[in-house]
């Protein structure tokens, strides 16, 4: 390999992308070299690194043989990028491997781990070979550094991305899970609710159901709230507001379904609940709505 | 704007537009205050469809109406708060209690044709 670039360099490596066009070439040229040492020493390289990964006790939601597969898989698409000096194919890898692993529970400094490892092993496979010529493994390093920064960071953020979107799905479809306004009867509404509301989601349940009532001509609504493990204050004066409101529209709400510890909480936080219409459970809440709405259920041997 | 008052049957009825000036709406209270005896109305029906927005005047003087009528001895009944009406007037506090409230004119009038059944 020629040595164009005579005087050696020392830079402080980093993620900056070289100034002028003899150092790029150089340093392209320094990768290739770099490149076909990684190809050589591709089977002892990977499993060392495979070794550090298990070593250091990372990725352990998954078995030994994927790692590997996967570890394999990484490390061509490294040495490919560090190649070809291009990240597209890298990242839709990253994006692709971690579509795979997130839900598997796999963390981010996991994967940041595993990327960092590989840098590691192969920067000291890089010192084993060059140790005798300092001059040379300094402009290697030169080569080497910034393209392997950018790959850790393509891949990390490749992984958070992919995790973000995840989760805003997931959001997305809470919410849209969230509000259903039912109607049971003639002018009779249910609103159940489950999990954890916060404001935000207070207010679109108030909305979706002021909407339904008007909507359904509602006369009477019932709220159970028997999958809500938790309400603070802020909640809680939602759910009254709530009611005020759809008392407005001409509806009455009946609440249901409020556990102990809610039934303590609001005490304790000192809630106005004196205008709530409260039954024991989502069947007694109904019954009272019927009542209330002229209906009376009899079965039909009692008919007869 | 004045509102006009109608009369059917025993109640009277008040219909809001959108535009109200706080003078119209002073007007309009007397109004019905004097025409709930004079006609000898059982009830009155205030309309608020119309309503996009009810500041706290409006609804004070819808609070205030409903007082001065029950003292002359008739019902109010406030009837077409739009939704989102409703939960801004409760954020602000005024939740007019203690005032019938209903769905819509026809939702009101069904209200009132029961009570008055009950109490003949």
């Amino acid at each position: 390999m020629a040595k164009r670039d005579g005087s050696p360099r020392i830079t402080i490596s980093g993620d900056v992308p070289p100034r002028d066009s003899t150092r790029s070439e150089a340093s392209s040229e320094l990768l290739r070299e770099l490149v076909a040492h990684l190809r050589q020493n591709r089977t002892q390289l990977r499993e060392e690194w495979v070794g550090r990964i298990s070593e250091t006790r990372l990725l352990t939601a998954m078995t030994k043989d994927e790692i590997f597969t996967e570890a394999t898989s990484v490390y061509d698409s490294y040495v490919e990028a560090l190649e070809t000096e291009t990240f597209e194919a890298l990242q839709a890898y990253a994006r692709n491997l971690s579509e795979r692993i997130i839900p598997r529970g796999v963390e981010t400094h996991e994967v940041v781990g595993i990327v960092l490892l590989l840098r590691d092993v192969l920067a000291r496979s890089l010192f084993a070979k060059y140790q005798t010529d300092f001059a040379k493994l300094n402009r290697i390093l030169d080569a080497y550094e910034p393209a392997a920064n950018r790959i850790a960071n393509t891949v990390a953020v490749g992984f958070v991305q992919e995790r973000e979107r995840v989760i805003r799905q997931q959001q997305e479809a809470i919410r849209e899970l969230s509000t259903p306004v039912l109607q049971v009867r003639e002018r009779l509404l249910i609103l159940p609710i489950i999990g954890v509301i916060d404001p935000q989601r207070a207010r679109q349940l108030t909305e979706q159901l002021l909407r339904g009532i008007r909507t359904n001509r509602a006369k009477v609504v019932v709220i159970d709230i028997t999958g809500v493990a938790a309400m603070d204050v802020t909640v809680a004066n939602h759910l009254v507001q709530t009611v005020e409101a759809s008392r407005l529209l001409g509806a009455t709400v009946i609440v249901t379904g409020l556990s102990p510890e809610i039934a303590q909480t609001l005490v304790t936080i000192g809630v106005d609940l004196g205008k709530m219409n409260t039954v024991g459970d989502l069947q007694g809440g109904i019954e009272q709505a019927e009542r209330l709405l002229g209906y009376k259920v009899v079965t039909l041997a009692e008919q007869n | 704007m004045e509102v006009p008052i109608l009369k059917q049957g025993e109640v009277l009825i008040a219909t809001f537009q959108a535009a109200l000036s706080d003078a119209d709406l002073n007007h309009l209270r007397s109004g019905l205050v004097h025409q709930v005896v004079k006609f000898r109305s059982r009830a009155v029906i205030v309309d608020v469809t119309a309503m996009d927005v009810l500041d706290s005047f409006a609804s004070r003087t819808l609070r205030e109406i409903a007082h001065m009528i029950r003292l002359r001895g008739a019902e109010t009944v406030i009837v077409g708060i739009q939704p989102e009406v409703a939960f801004a007037m409760v954020q602000l506090g005024l939740t007019l209690e203690d005032v019938a409230t209903a769905l819509d004119l026809e939702e009101g009038l069904v209200y009132l044709n029961k009570k008055f059944k009950t109490l003949k």
